[in-house]
């Protein structure tokens, strides 16, 4: 329903070059990247607040380009909410109402259901002065949604909001989703898109450096960027070869032309990327004799809180991260500078590629 | 508490000479009227007529005025445009040239000889010595209050707002009268206020248009010439308390407008 073609703009501090990307009707997809990606202004774009340099902007097979803000009929839900600071709740809902050739009863009428599916129908009387951010954030929402716009984009709507709040304006934006609504959402955050998207795009530096399902996103990173932005700590570049002799299935992946990883794969010789999650790696202080086949000596460079655990980094000729439990990394005794060996076996190394 | 130190004490002595600057003259002038001097004048049908000619003349001037001081404003809030800090300057010019040269400049433009003064004389309309001559030049000087207050007023109106509603269907009018205008609704009222109060006191460039009728700043110049100190003064008490009932009034109408 909506498709971007090359669209470039420079604007103040920000930047997008060449974005294309395609939203089909009835999806939810995220682009993520972090501020200053452009993410704001890629909205105010298709919103029609900002003018692109280059490209063209369709919607539904109308070029929607240079067409005025308030013909566009795609709803923006703003980061700060802009909520009208001097009409009530209700008035704010109802704004977008009086527009159209409706009755007062038919505008008081869907009021109230929009007021009750987003669950404010206590505050409609209130002043916006008097609500908090997540109220705020469903007033907006509900003003948006009652202007029935064929697209929903939303900015940031979960960020500075704090937990409990969060997880339910989640549900909420699921639930709009599930009636059908085709919304883009931008956000820095990967574990809202993994709990929303069907479809993600990374935006990066102005650029989307990865777009495609949620699954493909998330298990299929195409460069260290994204696999860092996605929370994957070890992701490597490398080419994978046949070893001659090699005859269970395993093979070898090259990273810096000088690591040797051994995987499992069926891969015929070729270049990609390998991906081990930080948890497979066993630290030990001498080298252990395990199943594990991929063994590395190396120097503890930085050790830090993470949200699962002690993240190790190690400078093994490639830089490992793993994670370890706070009781482990006591009884180990590891502090910075000291020698240490990183094992993981074969079938935890995933080899993507490019 | 905090010790008050020697330079706060220096700052308030000499802030209080200043407020004093400013109490002195009135309280002296309104305490050297006797009641009785007070309530002959307020009963004198001379300065009545000119007190009621001068408060209708300048809430013309202001409303007329703001038919097209508001769009104005909002223009210059909201858009860029080649010449625009031409036309900001233009629009203070009003308040830093001489009054009496601001009220020739007006004479011209609006005179029997002039193309606007042939224009009024078809509809029987003579603009010198005429109330609508006074207010033109009230107008005229007083209009810059009016602009910068209500540009103020839209520049600090969010851009956002107007941008989540044109965001939700609403063509421009009506953003501009429902999001822009009630936003900016307290600058404009304090604008039109210091407009009216600005037009009320103008004595240069009226005198220059209309000698008669006669507005109470040029009665008040009359009395001072033709008779003296003693009988201007309860004709100037008698304006200024005037002007005091009104803004307070007005005053408490724009801040009750904040509560609504």
């Amino acid at each position: 329903m909506l498709e971007l073609h090359d669209i470039s703009k420079k604007f103040g501090d920000f930047s997008l070059d060449g974005i294309s990307l395609e939203v089909k009707h009835g999806e939810y997809y995220v682009v993520l990247g972090m501020s200053g990606a452009g993410k704001s202004l890629l909205l105010e774009m298709i919103a029609g607040l900002v003018t692109p340099d280059n490209g063209t902007i369709i919607i539904n097979g109308k070029d929607i380009t240079r067409e005025r803000i308030q013909n566009r009929r795609v709803g923006l839900v703003f980061q700060d909410h802009a909520i009208f600071p001097h009409l009530t709740v209700r008035e704010n809902i109802a704004y977008g109402l009086h527009n159209r050739k409706i009755t007062k009863e038919e505008i008081r009428r869907r009021t109230a259901t929009l007021a009750q599916q987003m669950n404010i129908a206590m505050l409609l009387q209130r002043r916006p002065s008097t609500l908090s951010g997540g109220e705020l954030q469903r007033v907006a929402l509900a003003r948006t949604l009652a202007s029935d716009p064929m697209l929903l984009l939303l900015d940031e709507p979960l960020a500075s909001l704090d937990v409990q709040i969060r997880s339910g304006l989640r549900r909420l934006l699921r639930q709009i989703h599930q009636n059908g609504q085709t919304i883009i959402h931008v956000t820095h955050d990967y574990e809202e898109a993994i709990s929303l998207a069907t479809r993600v795009a990374v935006l990066h530096e102005g650029k989307i450096v990865q777009s495609g399902t949620a699954d493909e996103v998330f298990h299929r990173p195409q460069s260290e960027f994204v696999a860092h932005f996605i929370g994957i700590r070890n992701f490597f570049p490398a080419a994978l070869t046949a070893v001659p002799g090699h005859t269970d299935g395993t093979a070898t992946a090259v990273v810096n032309d000088t690591v040797r990883v051994t995987l499992l794969s069926g891969h015929p010789p070729r270049m990609g990327n390998i991906m081990i999650r930080g948890e497979d790696i066993v630290i030990s202080r001498k080298k252990a004799v395990t199943s594990a086949v991929n063994n590395f000596e190396g120097t503890v460079t930085d050790i830090h809180p993470g949200i699962h655990g002690m993240e190790l980094h190690i400078d093994a000729g490639i830089h490992l991260v793993a994670v370890i439990t706070k009781q482990s990394l006591n009884d180990l005794e590891i502090k910075e500078g000291d020698t240490v060996w990183a094992s993981f076996k074969a079938s935890a190394v995933r080899f993507i590629e490019s | 508490m905090i010790k008050t130190g020697r330079f706060h004490l220096l700052l308030t002595f000499l802030g209080g000479l200043l407020l004093l600057f400013i109490i002195a003259p009135l309280l002296g002038m309104f305490l050297s009227t006797t009641p009785q001097e007070f309530f002959t004048t307020a009963q004198d049908k001379e300065v009545t007529l000119s007190i009621w000619l001068t408060l209708w003349t300048a809430m013309m001037a202001t409303l007329v005025s703001g038919i097209g001081a508001i769009p104005l404003a909002y223009l210059l809030a909201r858009r860029d445009f080649r010449l625009k800090r031409f036309v900001l300057g233009l629009i203070d010019l009003p308040i830093v040239i001489p009054h009496t040269a601001a009220g020739i400049a007006v004479l011209g433009f609006i005179s029997r000889n002039s193309v606007v003064g042939k224009a009024a004389s078809l509809i029987g309309l003579n603009f010198v010595g005429h109330p609508a001559g006074i207010a033109v030049a009230m107008a005229f000087v007083s209009l810059p209050y009016l602009l910068n207050a209500a540009r103020d007023g839209f520049s600090g109106v969010p851009l956002r707002l107007e941008q989540a509603a044109l965001n939700l269907g609403t063509p421009p009018g009506r953003v501009f009268f429902t999001i822009a205008l009630p936003l900016a609704w307290r600058n404009i009222v304090s604008g039109l206020i210091m407009m009216f109060a600005r037009g009320m006191s103008e004595f240069g460039a009226v005198i220059i248009i209309a000698y008669h009728p006669m507005i109470t700043p040029v009665l008040i110049y009359e009395r001072f010439g033709a008779f003296g100190l003693k009988y201007a003064r309860p004709v100037s008490v008698i304006f200024i308390l005037v002007s005091l009932v009104f803004f307070i009034i007005l005053r408490l109408l724009s801040k009750e407008k904040k509560n609504a």
